[in-house]
């Protein structure tokens, strides 16, 4: 019953989107202005029915109905009530649907906005946003239904579809099989949300930037308009890709955050030129210029989420055979060759109306750095794409099966970062439009000086590793250009406005939040910086095999192995947990318990680690094997994480700059308050 | 941004590193009851070669860490060619041999797959190259209009009082 209507439901927001779609091209073609009011109505009615739509299947989820195949391939009667409710993203075809819901609920709210001052857009900013959602919403009703049902066929095999089959009975099995155990963490509850938030939010800078092409409104307008929610899609990205990596460090058990997987990959290429945009976009409105550019940095983010969202939960790509038994695989590249296609030869179409107003005028302007950011970010992007479809490549040509991992990827990226962070140095000093070298040159002899006693003392103190030393050199300079950007600035405002220090600090940012959020960020990507070269560079690890009471050593610790428990959990896993207590300096500072869960039903084990955090670093047990009879010991692998924490830190920094630079102006939080609330349906008669 | 390095003398320092680490703890541990158990080889040796392959069936783990009975196999296997005295690279190529290139970390460079390492260098090269030369045309054009004369003393004074002047 349920499952009939949440199908039901969605069939019908297919076809309301579908009458979105043309009601807004027939009205923007005829310029009746009705026409594209209703599909506006159509793009705000899609959320609540998409929201009930989900509701069904989250009822189905946590009611235990494993007649429904999606229900019985990601719960079981044993898991807790709030894990069946989030298992609708533990699987394909919940994910798409809500995917789905998500881009209903960011076309809503853009629905909802005030068009006064840009009307021309409406009726296009609906049909990319439709479009978007009409594609997903087919893709799950003809390729990956979360409502079907099971049946048994006369002839007795099991069947998965949406209606009986003549003379099939519906099967409900006892159980289900329960979520794939690696999402049970609380990280993985909340890190697909976050990415599908970021991914879903960039579609709306797509959409404006579409109808700017469409509308030749050729101005910054529609990268004023979207400002924000870029900062908010690249906000949710973050975080997703940060919790990501907090979830990989705790539940993966193999002693790192990101491993090149092209899954992460997937998340990390529409980060990538997001980020690129977010600084060029400045230049146009600065500067008037890179227009075409700006353009295409959003087609390609646009493609990206959309290829993101696809291989983050079918792993299609590992194999050329994979993809083509997948049923949204071709339809997924069509869609994206399609709209790349499609918007490719709108923006050709439009290129001379393009055309930038200024010219730069200097090599060290700050407009031309940031060209240079765009160079690496987009030389990055390259690398990532060429990383993970090179092993499809392969496969096509040779027919041979290749790794592309770790190594390839730090090899070709690692000098592009470095070279990011040093124009994290040096743009913030640079000027708009003209640079005298010998300006530059005198703002940045200071902090160069005075960064380099890092890299001097550290060789002093024995650390010779060459990228460790431009590593932390780097980091030292781009945090005291920064901070001296607050100081100064803070300075100028105390000797103008005769503000105290403090006031003229919180002044100064509060009233150009977007840069000083920026550098805020900055810093956090420097913290984030120092911590990645700590255990990229300085990681330990050891093995060893213990019988209880011995001990091993790594670094400055020392862990002894007391005692090893097998026990059943109630939720049908294994537990092999290990108490062990650690000894830093012959101090004892903690007592860990490493285990190995062991999933019956999936037959999979899990290896959670025990961890030892300070500043200083992370001190990192797993429990690697043991004999279940304990007299011949357990296995441990160690891993000394040296500066780990300054990685999370520094995110947190980095989400703190975000907010600043996202923070809506007062000024306009004022203007809209007096808009009363009935104002915009009126408006929009 | 793992637990590999960003270049092969890194890596291979690193792998000394890791061995000297093993090595000094063999070396200066007491001759006491309360010792760890040291198979020959150790564990770290094996982990050593290990955390260069991929298994064909666990994508994108490593072999050392990788917790499947599979793997655990493999690493005996290391184990056992270890202890009849190969050398780590006769090692790998014995298991390309059996399962194909695909359980190195990355393809050896050699025909297509070198164009893996060819691409992103190119990419940023000509990326680079499309840049410059965008810029001396703007350059180019701008050079008629004569530019205004350099910075003011306290460029960065009047840039703030220039920005807060327009917020306000």
């Amino acid at each position: 019953m349920l499952a009939n209507l949440g199908f039901a439901v969605l069939v019908i927001t297919l076809l309301v989107s579908i009458y979105g779609i043309a009601a807004a091209l027939y009205g923007a073609r005829t310029g009746r202005e009705a026409w594209v009011l209703s599909a506006r109505q159509a793009m705000l009615l899609t959320w609540p029915l998409v929201t009930l739509s989900a509701l069904c299947l989250v009822a189905l989820l946590v009611t235990n109905h494993f007649e429904v195949e999606f229900v019985y391939s990601v719960t079981s009667r044993s898991m807790p009530g709030y894990l069946k409710a989030t298992a609708l993203w533990g699987g394909q075809a919940g994910s798409l649907l809500f995917w789905s819901w998500l881009m209903a609920a960011f076309a809503s709210a853009a629905g909802l906005r005030r068009w006064d001052r840009d009307r021309e857009f409406l009726p296009w900013v609906v049909v990319v946003a439709l479009v978007t959602l009409a594609f997903f919403l087919s893709l799950i009703i003809l390729f990956e239904n979360p409502f079907a049902r099971l049946w048994a066929a006369p002839a007795g095999e099991t069947i998965k579809a949406m209606f009986a089959p003549s003379g099939a009975v519906l099967v409900t099995p006892g159980d289900g099989q329960g979520l794939n155990p690696l999402l049970r963490h609380p990280g993985m509850i909340i890190h697909p949300p976050m990415l599908y938030l970021g991914f879903v939010s960039f579609v709306i800078p797509y959409a404006f930037g579409m109808a700017a092409l469409i509308t030749r409104r050729t101005d910054d307008r529609w990268i004023r308009v979207t400002r924000r929610w870029t900062l908010v899609a690249w906000l949710f990205l973050s975080m997703g890709l940060v919790l990501g990596g907090r979830w990989a460090y705790d539940v993966l058990g193999w002693g790192g955050y990101w491993g090149w997987d092209p899954v992460e990959i997937a998340a990390f290429m529409p980060w990538l030129t997001g980020t690129a945009f977010l600084h060029s976009v400045m230049i146009q409105e600065k500067r008037g210029m890179l227009k075409h550019w700006n353009m295409v940095l959003v087609i390609l983010t646009y493609c990206l989420v959309i290829f993101g969202t696809f291989l983050t939960r079918s792993g299609v790509l590992s194999s050329v055979h994979a993809f083509a038994q997948s049923a949204i695989g071709p339809a997924f590249f069509g869609f994206i060759g399609l709209s790349f296609a499609a918007s490719l030869a709108l923006l050709l179409s439009r290129w001379n109306e393009l055309r930038g107003e200024n010219q730069l005028t200097s090599l060290l302007s700050r407009e031309n750095l940031f060209l240079l950011n765009n160079l690496l970010f987009v030389s990055i992007l390259v690398a990532c794409f060429w990383g993970v479809i090179f092993p499809l490549i392969s496969e096509l040509f040779t027919g041979q099966k290749v790794t592309v991992g770790p190594p390839f990827y730090e090899r070709t990226t690692g000098p592009m970062f470095a070279g990011l962070l040093l124009l994290m140095g040096i743009a913030p000093l640079s000027a708009w439009g003209r640079t005298a070298g010998r300006s530059l040159g005198r703002l940045i002899v200071w902090p160069l000086a005075a960064s380099l006693v890092v890299p001097l003392g550290l060789a002093l103190s024995g650390t010779h590793n060459p990228a460790a030393l431009l590593g932390f050199w780097l980091a030292a300079f781009v945090t005291l250009v920064t901070l001296s950007e607050f100081w100064r600035g803070a300075l100028a405002r105390r000797r103008i406005y005769k503000e105290a220090l403090p006031v003229a600090l919180w002044n100064l940012a509060g009233r150009n939040r977007r840069r000083y959020g920026g550098y805020i960020i900055h810093l956090g990507v420097v913290l984030m910086a120092i911590g990645i070269i700590g255990v990229e560079l300085y990681q330990q690890e050891t093995q060893g095999t213990l019988a209880e009471g011995q001990q091993i050593t790594l670094g400055k610790y020392v862990m002894t192995y007391d005692s090893l428990a097998e026990f059943n959990a109630p939720d049908d896993r294994l537990v092999a947990r290990a108490v062990t207590t650690i000894y830093r300096d012959g101090q004892k500072v903690a007592e860990l318990y490493p285990r190995r869960d062991f999933y019956y039903v999936s037959q999979q084990p899990m290896t959670i680690p025990g961890v030892y955090s300070s500043l200083e670093g992370d001190f990192y047990v797993l429990l690697v094997g043991w004999e279940p009879i304990g007299s011949s010991g357990a296995t441990f692998k160690i891993y000394l994480n040296p500066l780990i924490n300054f990685l999370w830190g520094g995110s947190l920094v980095f989400i703190l700059g975000t907010l600043v630079a996202a923070w809506p102006d007062r000024e306009r939080a004022r203007a809209t308050a007096r808009v009363p609330a009935g104002a915009l349906a009126q408006r929009a008669k | 941004m793992t637990y590999h390095h960003p270049s092969t003398l890194a890596r291979a320092a690193l792998v000394l590193f890791v061995l000297a680490i093993g090595l000094a703890a063999v070396v200066s541990w007491p001759a006491s009851p309360a010792r760890a158990q040291e198979p020959t080889p150790s564990d770290n040796q094996v982990n050593a070669v290990a955390k260069q392959l991929y298994c064909p069936v666990c994508e994108n783990v490593p072999l050392d860490v990788c917790p499947t009975q599979a793997c655990a196999q493999w690493r005996q296997t290391i184990r056992e060619k270890l202890t009849a005295g190969w050398s780590e690279q006769e090692i790998k190529n014995y298991f390309v041999e059996q399962y194909g290139a695909r359980v190195l970390a990355a393809p050896p460079p050699r025909g297509l797959s070198l164009l893996v390492y060819l691409l992103p260098p190119l990419a940023f090269v000509v990326g680079g190259y499309i840049v410059y030369r965008a810029v001396r045309t703007w350059r180019r054009a701008a050079r008629p209009r004569a530019s205004p004369p350099p910075a003011a003393e306290d460029e960065y004074a009047r840039r703030i009082e220039e920005e807060l002047r327009r917020r306000e």
